[in-house]
């Protein structure tokens, strides 16, 4: 059986990488899938520290993150397409100013 | 209604105000002169009424309505008329009416719109003196107090244009103000004192105590007033003011700077007997501030040129009077004074106003003379005027005067009296040095010297018009009668009530008969003298004036420049003041502490903003990576802490 111990290391890792994916990518829809892998690191050290304490509060916290992000990738790509059509362009670098 | 009596001209006043643009001369001219005859009328029957009281119980209040109320503050717009206030509003309407009618034909070359809004002036300083003088409570006197000064800034500036007339508008409310803050000072503390701003509670609550003859209170508190009466009635130190209020036209000179306004501070007084009577340090302040006042006012006008500047000083001169007659508790001898002296120098600006007006324009006497037979009329007026403040009797001054001056003996203060017996003989010869100067000798004036900006179509000298000729001899026959209503002490016993607290304790009648016959007549003895002294000098010898004047050229200089006293306080107050004001507070305070200030707060605004605006990169990761080491930095200090 895995231990509280495994479920926070794979956590990390999850988390680590998703934290890299955002800093190195270029392209704005990797950096929304990044920023996924996150939120879903977090989760799974909620449900983890849930499972350990005999809670059910670790497991409603990521039904409301779930949602939250559900919404989050929604806006998120919305505003990528817009960005898009602007620019012809994904790149983060690009976009520097507030207006044009 | 005693309600109307000031609402009347107030009701002129918005008239002329509001539509004045577009009615012609006559119909303002009108309006305005109705109110006021109106306004008499009901101030004659009022009087009447108050008259059949018994003497103790002649008081009338009118309660309009409670003005504000806060705390145990409460002040009604009271008017209440007693023996006091029923003179001074006989005084403002009845000779307020006769200037109106006066003015009708003074101002008749300024166009419609000006001269309606001269009326409306003029009707608008007369409800707030008949406000001042009615008031039953200190607050309700400010009002009329602080719009009278308003009325008389508006009225000295009326030809504003004139750069001498604007500036003598504004120093009048500038000194005016200095009296005024002793006033609402005096008039705080005698709310913190006594707890109401009643005329007649104060006065009984006052004579609960014993006379203060420490430096206390009472004495801080009349001092206050007395600061006011001395900015409003232009006293030592604060009179500067009045001769340069001359610049205004010539009936205002009359209404406002002769017969009422500055009677105010006197009036002030008289209302506040019992609060006076209980603070004899003050009230010996006051005798002495009036007696020199008399005297250094009655110097200067032996030598000034400009006729209307004699009668200015003369004004200060007698109000000197008043407040001596005031100082030595003769309330009732200084309110009649000032009834007296409402008709004849009245007269005797109106007079003046009169050969101005048929000089085109000038007022320097010098280049007057000989107008005796072209101005008949004029003349006698005037000279009956010039008789009654000589004090020659039958006439008024001289049975004001000579009361004031036995007063001032019989409270043995024998210095003031002679101090006031030699202000008699200046009075006597400066005024008839004017006459002399004016209407005898030789015809000095090419007279019409200045055809084109005067419309008298025939160009030569006349007489004063219907309107003005009017005013003149009733206030002639005034300057003659009034006096008499003091025969027997009559006028003296009406008043007594309003200077006592509550009823009874009439002062006894200590008049030592053949005490009072003997001052009597030393007093017309030296008026005699003194228009003999001036028949001598400007009728008979001018040249040994100029001679005299150029023995004493020191003093001649001194007076000529009334005493320096402008100069000094240029000197004193003014300069430094600006001094200050333009080397301290401005280009120090201002320009190195308070701009400095400003723009240093721009300027590290400024540069803090330069090193931030290098965070705002508008790049995305960046600002992840910022976001991200914040946490770890966070999330480091708690774990390793």
């Amino acid at each position: 059986m895995p231990t509280l111990n495994d479920y926070l290391i794979l956590s990390a890792i999850l988390f680590a990488i998703g934290t890299a994916g955002v800093f190195v990518r270029r392209n704005l829809i990797t950096i929304l899938l990044s920023i996924e892998i996150m939120l879903n690191a977090v989760n799974l050290s909620f449900v983890a520290f849930g499972r350990s304490l005999g809670s059910a509060d670790g497991q409603v916290i990521v039904f409301f993150v779930i949602t939250v992000a559900a919404a989050e990738a929604a806006v998120g790509l919305a505003i990528v397409i817009g960005l898009f059509r602007h620019r012809e362009s994904l790149n983060p670098d690009s976009f520097t100013s507030l207006k044009w | 209604m005693l309600l109307l009596i000031p609402l009347l001209p107030l009701i002129g006043f918005l008239i002329n105000a509001s539509f004045g643009r577009r009615l012609s001369k006559s119909a303002s001219g009108l309006v305005a002169c109705a109110v006021m005859v109106l306004s008499f009328a009901i101030s004659v029957a009022a009087v009447a009424r108050l008259v059949q009281l018994p003497p103790d119980a002649r008081v009338i209040d009118q309660t309009a309505f409670t003005w504000f109320s806060s705390g145990q503050l409460s002040v009604d717009l009271t008017m209440r008329l007693d023996p006091l206030s029923s003179v001074m509003i006989l005084v403002v309407t009845g000779i307020g009416s006769l200037i109106h009618v006066y003015s009708t034909a003074y101002m008749h070359e300024e166009t419609d719109a000006e001269y309606a809004r001269y009326f409306s002036y003029l009707n608008l300083f007369a409800a707030f003196m008949l406000v001042l003088v009615l008031g039953s409570n200190f607050l309700v006197m400010f009002v009329g107090w602080e719009g009278v000064g308003l009325c008389s800034y508006l009225l000295i500036g009326f030809w504003y244009q004139k750069k001498s007339a604007a500036d003598a508008g504004k120093k009048a409310f500038i000194v005016n103000r200095i009296g005024d803050w002793g006033f609402v000072l005096g008039v705080l503390l005698i709310f913190t004192r006594f707890g109401t701003l009643d005329f007649q509670k104060v006065a009984v609550a006052v004579s609960q105590l014993g006379p203060e003859q420490t430096f206390g209170t009472l004495s801080i508190i009349t001092l206050l007033l007395f600061v006011g009466a001395t900015g409003k009635s232009a006293q030592i130190p604060l009179f500067v003011w009045l001769p340069d209020a001359m610049e205004g036209p010539t009936p205002v000179s009359a209404l406002i700077h002769a017969a009422t306004m500055v009677t105010a501070g006197v009036y002030m007084i008289g209302r506040n007997a019992v609060l006076f009577g209980h603070a004899p340090m003050t009230l010996e302040i006051v005798a002495v501030i009036g007696t020199a006042t008399a005297l250094m006012a009655g110097t200067i006008g032996l030598v000034q040129n400009d006729i209307k500047k004699v009668l200015a000083y003369s004004t200060v001169s007698q109000l000197g009077y008043m407040f001596l007659a005031m100082g030595v508790g003769a309330y009732a001898a200084g309110i009649f004074h000032l009834f007296t002296h409402a008709f004849f120098k009245a007269l005797l600006f109106l007079g003046s106003g009169a050969v101005i007006h048929a000089l085109a324009g000038e007022q320097d006497m010098r280049k007057m003379g000989g107008l005796k037979k072209d101005l008949p009329l004029t003349y006698w007026t005037f000279v009956i005027g010039a008789i009654a403040i000589a004090g020659i009797p039958p006439f008024a001054g001289f049975y004001s005067k000579d009361e004031i001056l036995f007063s001032a003996f019989s409270e043995g203060h024998t210095l003031l009296w002679a101090v006031g017996l030699l202000t008699a003989l200046l009075t006597a010869v400066y005024m008839f040095r004017l006459v002399f100067m004016t209407f005898h000798g030789p015809s000095h004036a090419a007279h019409a010297e200045n055809p084109s900006s005067h419309s008298n179509p025939s160009n030569h000298l006349h007489d004063a018009p219907p309107a003005m000729a009017v005013a003149l001899i009733v206030l002639a026959i005034g300057s003659i009668t009034a006096g008499w209503l003091g025969w027997g002490g009559r006028f003296q016993r009406f008043l007594e009530p309003s200077f006592v607290a509550g009823a009874g304790s009439v002062r006894p009648d200590v008049a030592d008969a053949s005490l009072e016959t003997t001052l009597m007549v030393v007093s017309v003895v030296v008026a005699a003298a003194g228009i003999g002294i001036a028949a001598y000098f400007f009728l008979k010898n001018r040249a040994a004036a100029d001679r005299l004047a150029n023995t004493f050229s020191g003093v001649h200089r001194v007076l000529d420049q009334k005493y320096y006293v402008d100069e000094i306080y240029d000197a004193a107050v003014v300069q430094p003041i600006e001094i200050v004001s333009e080397d301290g507070l401005w280009k120090g305070v201002d320009v190195n502490v308070i701009d400095r200030t400003v723009n240093g707060v721009g300027h590290a605004i400024g540069g803090t903003a330069e090193v931030l605006r290098l965070f705002q990169s508008g790049s995305v990761r960046a600002y992840a990576a910022s976001l991200f080491l914040g946490a770890v930095l966070v999330l480091g200090y708690y774990l390793w802490r």
